[in-house]
């Protein structure tokens, strides 16, 4: 069964780290986006939407123009729109963003398919990998360490939000409108407004995410391109105790759960594989249980965010 | 079950169908016409399966006196016994194509009894003559272009390792695995096919994870069988892998690793039916058909293939359509050391036996459960 | 003193969900609760009508059409109704937990479990008659689904693990565990190409209303919404709910057993889910396969909130959504626009409702005797 370049077990732990590079893109740009809008108070369920819609816009532009980038470019701002949206509507008193978030997936994949249609067939140009595996001659790792400069951005945006949240004028005044609306308005800030700006920051960076889905892996547009990828990253947020940091941890670990599946398979393990394509969502209810607590329920959440109360 | 008020209902029915018919003035009169109804539980424009049978509703809708309409994305559920009703009653169609196969039982076959004027044609389905009369299933020996595509796959595989992306381990899968592996052995006696289920029809992530696993654990040629092989064609290319695509010609995706694929032909097979239908002659109920039958194809070979390879392929082809050649021809051992089919046992394409698959032929690395 | 079950509770901390009050306090009070979601109907309908213009197809033809599709004739009538069946139980799956203001989107995964519960039933009692089979089908669907969310109910409480995510961690878990036993061991070797369980056997499946075509599921699921209206409404406990909702520390100082209340409310969620999933079983598919995952439990979600989470509203909201639904067969083969058009429309819907949220309270002349 060994045949030339056949690494045998070692298989499994190389896939599972490619498989963290890849898969965890996606995961990581929207739950650092969702991080900071849930930072300033609010929750935005609708990434699933905004996620899609990027994929599709960066598609679309990527294919027209024929820059990848610009397609990223517009993915991002296509997901700053819907957040804008988002932001809109729950600022209106008495509106439930939990509800909105539902209402904004539903409308944005609706959407998105809806003018996607024209974008099955034809092919986009595609986002550039970057080597880093030119160093060994395993062809395994050689194509796991192929990486995309996205996740590279993703990794450097995690401590970049963690300080800017820390230490910037902006990182404390999203930091209060999500601590407390009434310290935010006594300092003479608009809560909306400020909000606004974090999910429409949100939103981009969920778009950049989808973008990634679509140019460069899978890497093209059809309908079943996200599988709710956009909620679970919302909760990997929460589960990440609104750390960016964390979250890139909790992406990785996401991505690299993905890849356990077809990697087993891959070695010969099949039986069982609906499970084991469950490993993610198994694993992230695991944690979650195993680090909450009733009594210090949600530590470091923001007090103002609605699930919290 | 409770007894319907049969009669009352279909008072109802009729009167409403009535009113609807004189209250629709933009219904157009499809007296000199005949209206078919295509059913399609996926997208169709997934450059795969639907896209396929899209293909063969396109040419028909280029014939004459033929009205096409078309429904997409109907689930395998009570949904679509309602679709075909309202293609029935409110576009007047005589002749339904419902292509998913989880489409046959229940919702055609009830459909079927309570509409006995209507032909209903089905992909993939297993007609029995228990079955009401009205209702056909066709099906392509698809697994018969796999074969081929496998001869080229066999001979252009440097690692003498393929890769197959499938859905889920169902007979029909699996025939098209066993068959695309035992012709590589044509060319390659000693290849190995290595096969990954992702667990469902279309998830394209998990077709790109698989894609990737495969060609990590030693494949450079690769196929598929899912809904829409547009992911694992464009990643295994990106990879530097070869690919033979499936259900539709993926070549543009990937011009210089296609190497060659198997394909349906429903546009040589619908408008048959429908010039059957419209010339009162009855299809049979059971259709079954491979490339002797134009009922699939294979795709034109790519720029890379040598001669020698072209040769061989050739060759069983014209075996296949000439009807000589045998393709599950005893002995044939399944990757468990079971004998599966004995020698001297000859079981061709019609045989029943290989509706109910459920190994994988020795070669083949993977488990069907 | 008998205590007010009737009288509406603000919603104040867990949640910020606006739940409508009891109709029993007479339609002057409820009057802006009929007005503002009809107005945000009218409003999305025009918006979608703009959406539709801006791609060439004339608004006028939409309306007609999807009027045609889901209201027109009996036959519309009827797939309006199928469709809204599961989507009222689902719905509750939702609705109960809204009231201790917790917000469960696991319907789906409910749903599945379910229905898998109910097959195994059937499956095991086939020597009984029909009508033993299909009550144990219907416990083991409602047991089934209770236990399911009644876990995230659970998690909640007592690890403090949030239900929005942990429900929604359970629809993919039991949607790898359906597929997983349906194509493993409760797979019936005959369902070569479409793995299946046995068929829970002709005689057991559950038919339709006499002189219509849709299945008793329908009934069920409106005396499930009025059961559970009722009980949140008109019963002391559905009171002690309301008011854990309104304000849990309010409620934990006046005595109330929180954990009793979210583990009964969320396996009451559950059980109702659940029965959607064998009537799916019984009176549709007859087997258990992965036909079942069609997305009621998440069409669901929506229905419950349009209803503003009162069990008695999910009932027209459940019908309207079946409509737009049932109409969109029609819009694609008359009009040519694609299946995504419906969700388009749902999640316009969806927002406008919700936007228009903000306009109660704003208008003095809707309200009634009770503010």
């Amino acid at each position: 069964m060994a045949g030339p370049g056949d690494i045998g077990l070692w298989t499994i732990p190389v896939a599972v780290l490619g498989g963290a590079v890849r898969v965890s893109t996606p995961f990581l740009f929207v739950s650092l986006g969702e991080c900071v809008t849930e930072r300033s108070g609010r929750i935005n369920l609708g990434l699933e939407g905004t996620l899609v819609m990027g994929a599709m816009a960066g598609y679309g532009v990527s294919y027209l123009t024929g820059s990848p980038w610009l397609g990223v470019l517009a993915a991002g701002v296509t997901g700053a729109a819907m957040g804008a949206l988002h932001a809109v509507i729950c600022g209106l008193p008495r509106v439930n963003d939990i509800a909105v978030g539902i209402a904004l997936m539903l409308f944005g994949v609706g959407l998105a398919f809806y003018l996607g249609k024209p974008l099955i067939e034809p092919s986009a140009a595609q986002l550039p990998s970057i080597d880093l595996g030119w160093w060994t001659d395993i062809p395994q790792l050689h194509a796991a360490l192929r990486i995309n400069a996205l996740f590279l951005i993703g990794v450097a945006l995690a401590p970049v939000l963690v300080w800017a949240l820390r230490s910037t004028r902006w990182g404390l005044i999203i930091r209060t409108a999500g601590e407390s609306a009434d310290a935010a308005l006594a300092m003479g800030y608009s809560v909306n407004i400020i909000r606004l700006r974090a999910t429409m920051f949100g939103g981009f960076l969920a778009g950049i995410g989808g973008s990634f889905l679509s140019l460069y892996y899978p890497g093209s547009w059809n309908e079943g391109l996200s599988s709710g990828q956009g909620i679970t990253a919302v909760a990997l947020v929460i589960f990440a105790r609104w750390n960016p940091l964390l979250c890139l941890a909790a992406s990785i670990l996401f991505g690299g759960a993905a890849a356990l599946g077809p990697a087993l398979q891959s070695v010969g393990y099949s039986h069982g594989y609906h499970l084991f394509n469950a490993a993610p969502y198994i694993l992230t209810l695991l944690i979650m249980i195993a680090t909450c607590s009733p009594k210090r329920t949600l530590i470091g959440a923001p007090a103002e965010l609605s699930i919290t109360r | 079950m409770i007894l319907n008020n049969i009669s009352r209902r279909r008072l109802l029915q009729g009167t409403a169908a009535l009113g609807l018919g004189a209250a629709v003035p933009l219904n157009r009169a499809f007296a000199k016409e005949t209206t078919v109804g295509f059913i399609y539980v996926g997208s169709r424009d997934d450059y795969g399966y639907n896209q396929a049978h899209a293909a063969g509703a396109a040419a028909l809708k280029k014939m004459a006196g033929i009205k096409v309409v078309e429904e997409e994305k109907v689930p395998e559920t009570e949904d679509v016994e309602k679709t075909m009703e309202s293609m029935i009653n409110l576009d007047g169609a005589t002749l339904l194509f419902p292509t998913s196969f989880g489409y046959f039982n229940p919702h055609v076959l009830k459909m079927a009894v309570k509409y006995p004027k209507v032909r209903f044609e089905h992909c993939g389905g297993l007609w029995t003559p228990k079955d009401p009369k009205n209702v056909g299933s066709y099906f392509g020996y698809i697994d018969e272009a796999q074969h081929v595509s496998g001869v080229i796959a066999g001979h252009m595989s440097k690692s003498g390792k393929l890769g197959f992306v499938a859905a889920k381990p169902i007979p029909q899968v699996l025939r098209n695995i066993n068959a695309f592996t035992m012709g590589a052995k044509l060319a390659n006696p000693k290849i190995k096919l290595q096969v990954i289920f992702t667990g469902d029809w279309s998830m394209p992530v998990k077709e790109a994870e698989a894609t990737n696993s495969l060609i990590d654990a030693g494949a450079d040629v690769l196929t598929c069988h899912v809904d829409g092989p547009k992911t694992v064609v464009e990643n295994a290319a990106r990879r530097g892998a070869m690919v033979c695509g499936y259900h539709v010609n993926q070549s543009v995706l990937a011009p210089k690793a296609y190497l060659t694929g198997a394909e349906w032909n429903w546009e040589v097979l619908y408008p048959r039916f429908v010039k059957m239908f419209t010339s009162g002659e009855t299809i049979p109920n059971f259709y079954r058909g491979g490339l002797k039958e134009q009922l699939v194809k294979v795709s034109p070979y790519g720029p890379m293939v040598p001669a020698a390879a072209r040769k061989q392929a050739d060759g069983v082809k014209a075996g296949l359509i000439a009807g000589t050649y045998v393709i599950f021809k005893g002995p044939v051992v399944d990757n468990k050391g079971k004998t599966v089919i004995a020698s001297g046992v000859s079981r061709g394409q019609t045989d029943p036996e290989l509706e109910k698959m459920d190994y994988l032929v020795d070669g083949v690395i993977g488990a069907t459960s | 003193m008998k205590a007010d079950v009737g009288a509406p509770v603000a919603p104040t901390g867990l949640g910020q969900i606006v739940r409508a009050p009891s109709y029993g306090r007479g339609i002057g009070g409820a009057g802006e609760y009929i007005v503002i979601p009809a107005l945000a109907l009218v409003g999305s309908l025009v918006l979608f009508g703009i959406f539709v213009a801006l791609f060439g197809k004339n608004p006028l033809d939409l309306y007609f059409y999807m009027y045609q599709g889901a209201f027109g004739t009996w036959f519309s009538w009827q797939n309006t109704l199928i469709r809204a069946a599961p989507l009222i139980l689902t719905a509750l799956c939702t609705a109960l937990p809204a009231q201790l203001g917790m917000v469960i989107i696991g319907g789906e995964g409910a749903l599945l479990v379910g229905a898998l519960a109910a097959t195994s039933a059937a499956l095991v009692m086939q020597w009984a008659p029909p009508i033993v089979v299909d009550l144990a089908m219907a416990a083991a669907g409602m047991i089934g689904g209770g236990l399911w969310i009644m876990l995230s109910g659970a998690l909640r409480h007592y690890r403090g693990v949030n239900e929005t995510i942990s429900s929604l961690l359970l629809v993919y878990i039991a949607l790898a565990i359906l597929n997983f036993l349906v194509e493993g061991p409760m797979r019936d070797p005959a369902s070569l190409n479409k793995p299946s369980t046995h068929s829970i056997g002709a005689a057991n499946m559950i038919g339709n209303i006499p002189g219509t075509e849709v299945h008793w599921g329908f009934v069920f699921g409106i005396i499930a919404a009025v059961l559970s209206y009722i009980l949140v409404y008109h019963t002391v406990f559905g009171f002690a709910a309301r008011v854990a909702g309104g304000n849990i520390r309010a409620a934990k100082v006046v005595g109330l057993s929180v954990g009793k209340l979210v583990l009964i409310i969320c396996f009451l969620a559950g059980a109702a889910a659940g029965l959607a999933g064998m009537f799916e079983v019984a009176a549709v598919q007859g087997r258990a396969n992965a036909n079942l995952a069609a997305g009621y439990g998440f069409a669901g979600i929506l229905v419950a909130f349009l209803a503003r989470q009162n069990p008695l509203a999910v009932i027209p909201v459940a019908i309207l959504l079946g409509g737009i639904g049932a109409s969109g067969g029609l819009l694609q083969r008359r009009l040519g626009l694609p299946d995504a058009s419906v969700l388009v429309l749902q999640g316009m819907i969806f927002v406008m409702v919700l936007a228009s949220d903000t306009l109660y309270g704003r208008w003095g002349f809707l309200k009634g005797k009770t503010s």
